[in-house]
């Protein structure tokens, strides 16, 4: 069995570490590229959302490097999530690769039967065995995401940042020669000292932005763009209010009941969308609320194109937007966002916080005078 | 003088609007409906909605818009669940607040919730809490709730002995009126979407009638036995979760596996997004079954003319399709 995973940002590398300790052969997808997004485009029906086609594009990558099993997770709705292991296996059947997507569906009255595709995936019955690999894994997915953390906070300090870009491009192209949960949180170290000691330019005040959406794209760089390094090379510091690392936290370690970060953000969203709208549309609105409130100078809304949950999220996002005075971005990513007018939105969007920022010390200024 | 209730013409309208109606109606309240689908409604929605909602969405907001200065109460339930372990679409869950936080001054909403994902127990609760804003005697809200039902059923009744719901709105509290009888090669046609597509005749531009001017008999979802509908969703790998997603696979299938049809035309609003999976499903499952399926998908900018175009087209390639099967052209 050849073990293969769409990409989703840093938890290829959790994902990579726990089969590979646990015996499987792992094959990764080559990480996302415009093949990729071009593979999945041509294979997948024309009006599904962005991240399904990224995931068939991984697939087909990962299946012509030799991978004949996918493994992913799944959902019980609200959000079409829910369905993507179903269409994906009938899509990758209907052109003829001859694959098994096993998917961890939360339980939905069979708990019988994930335990059952738990077992296929990880080729083996011990679930002392299990729990202790799956237990190293959630390591590596918070040590990779306070890695990604690091390089964003130094980014718009660093006297050259790209220096920054540098060392993280390393770290991913070496992620793939090593093997095991061991040598993996190795180079995670190795590399967090590296970014330690990149000098940085104690005079610098980064302007601070909250990027909040969809999940996926928020995680995914190629999805975004490098939403990131480019908001980091224009001088701000990046916060994510979605991890991996905060995923896990929420839908695995405090099954059933869901994390206390999350349960905050609902509670913060409640005066604007007091239920649920699946995906993390609740989320959303909440994180915003909160970086608002943590005095933030601006947000980024991201999400593809025909995302329901977001949809309604983006609806409200303009009342919060109001009452906390705070600037908020909505981009929306589909296969065809060109990369020069999402460069020149950002830069506006920068610049005006910069301007915004500037105003307000002014008037401290004038007020003292 | 009695509270006057705003119900938009819009989403839900044609599964509950009877309900509702009578319901208010017997508690003494005023029902004032918004007017048909027109031009300005349409544009009103598209300037107060955000950019990404699909059409019967926008749509939504022009209706309530049309409302806002008439009534004392817009009734916009947010139908979280309507079926155990079911759920609706994202947009529904989010409904009155896309809706408040979109459109300025509008009155004040009844933006019930109606959640009956955990147990079908709570429908009770949601309608005490509507009946609640008219008057707080629960009796009376209960006995109203009762009789509306009724009419509730007498209306899905009509529609499931063949009826177009459009028609069966404007006679549900009639007499029950009997289906014509099938003609003789009277083609029948499945058409599938959801029901604020397929019923409001602006956005998809009289397809209902303009498919019986053809001589077709047109067949919907609604009108398919629930018990067909649960029987055949179950052949999904996976749970359907959504209800009007079990309810358009349910009816396809059944058509497909049970009835003759010559065809089915599916109408999805651009963007939705659980037409882009129940779309793949009811296709893959026609082209198995070697039943003709075309997909016509309609926005604002939709031109008539190219809907006629491919309504046409579909309905030759059928004719022919039929009268040609058996002849292979010897010259290739």
């Amino acid at each position: 069995m050849k073990i293969t995973f769409p990409h989703m940002g840093n938890t290829y590398i959790a994902a990579k570490g726990l089969f590979e300790d646990l015996g499987n052969e792992v094959v990764l997808a080559p990480r996302c590229s415009k093949r990729t997004l071009e593979l999945g485009t041509k294979y997948s029906p024309e009006s599904i959302c962005l991240p399904l086609k990224i995931n068939i594009g991984n697939y087909i990558e990962a299946i012509e490097k030799g991978a004949d099993t996918v493994v992913i997770t799944g959902s019980c709705g609200p959000c079409r999530f829910g369905f993507y292991h179903v269409m994906e296996q009938a899509l990758l059947n209907d052109f003829g690769y001859d694959v098994k997507i096993i998917a961890f569906d939360p339980p939905d009255g069979k708990p019988m039967e994930l335990l059952k595709r738990i077992i296929e995936a990880m080729n083996t019955s011990n679930p002392y065995k299990i729990i202790k690999s799956g237990k190293k894994a959630f390591k590596i997915v918070c040590e990779s995401d306070a890695l990604t953390d690091l390089a964003n906070k130094k980014r718009p300090i660093a006297i050259n940042g790209h220096q920054i870009d540098m060392i993280i491009e390393e770290f991913y192209r070496d992620i793939e020669y090593t093997h095991g949960v061991q040598e993996i949180l190795h180079l995670i170290k190795n590399t967090k000292i590296r970014l330690n000691n990149v000098e940085t330019d104690a005079e610098k005040r980064p302007i601070k932005i909250g990027i909040i959406g969809e999940i996926y794209t928020i995680i995914e760089p190629y999805v975004n763009l490098d939403v990131e390094k480019k908001l980091g090379h224009l001088g701000a510091e990046v916060e994510k209010s979605l991890t991996p690392s905060d995923w896990a936290k929420h839908h695995i370690f405090s099954f059933p009941f869901g994390s206390k970060e999350e349960k905050s953000k609902w509670e913060a969203a409640k005066p604007y969308l007091s239920t649920l709208v699946g995906g993390h549309g609740r989320e959303t609105v909440g994180s915003a609320v909160q970086y608002a409130q943590q005095g933030f100078d601006g947000l980024v809304q991201i999400f593809p194109l025909t995302c329901m949950p977001e949809i309604v999220a983006e609806s409200i996002l303009p009342s919060i937007s109001r009452e906390h005075d705070i600037p908020i971005l909505t981009l929306v990513v589909d296969e065809m966002t060109g990369e020069a007018g999402y460069l020149t939105r950002l830069e506006a969007f920068v610049d005006l916080l910069k301007r915004r920022r500037e105003d307000k010390n002014n008037e401290g200024m004038l007020l003292r005078g | 003088m009695s509270l006057k209730i705003g119900i938009p013409q819009g989403l839900f309208f044609y599964d509950y609007f009877p309900l509702w109606k009578e319901f208010f109606n017997e508690l003494g309240a005023e029902v004032v409906v918004s007017c048909k689908t027109n031009k300005s409604i349409l544009n009103h929605g598209v300037s107060n909605c955000v950019d990404e909602a699909c059409l019967p969405v926008k749509v939504y907001h022009g209706h309530v818009m049309e409302l806002r200065d008439k009534v004392d109460y817009i009734f916009i339930p947010k139908l979280i669940s309507i079926q155990e372990r079911e759920y609706g679409c994202p947009k529904y869950l989010g409904l009155p607040e896309m809706v408040g936080n979109s459109i300025s001054d509008i009155p004040n909403c009844i933006d019930v919730n109606v959640n009956l994902i955990k147990s079908n127990s709570r429908l009770m609760d949601a309608v005490i809490e509507t009946g609640k804003y008219i008057t707080p005697n629960v009796t009376n809200i209960k006995n109203a709730y009762k009789i509306a039902s009724k009419h509730h059923e007498n209306y899905k009744s009509l529609i499931s002995k063949g009826i177009i719901p459009i028609d069966a709105i404007k006679m549900y509290s009639g007499a029950s009126k009997e289906m014509r009888p099938l003609k003789d090669k009277e083609p029948v046609f499945m058409l599938v979407g959801h029901p604020y597509n397929l019923y409001d005749e602006y956005i998809n531009m009289n397809l209902i009638k303009k498919l019986t001017d053809y001589g077709i008999r047109v067949i919907t979802p609604e009108m398919i036995d629930a018990s067909k509908v649960d029987y055949y969703a179950n052949k999904l790998p996976k749970r359907m979760f959504w209800s009007y997603g079990k309810r358009l696979i349910g009816s396809s299938f059944y058509m497909l596996y049970e009835r003759k049809i010559e065809g089915i035309i599916y109408v999805s609003s651009f963007g939705c997004g659980v037409d882009s999976i129940l779309i793949d499903f009811v296709q893959r499952e026609a082209r198995k079954n070697g039943t003709p399926f075309t997909l016509l998908t309609i926005d604002e900018h939709t031109g008539e003319a190219g809907i006629n175009t491919r309504i046409e087209a579909f309905i030759d390639m059928i004719n022919r399709r039929k009268r040609n099967e058996n002849y292979i052209s010897t010259h290739g």
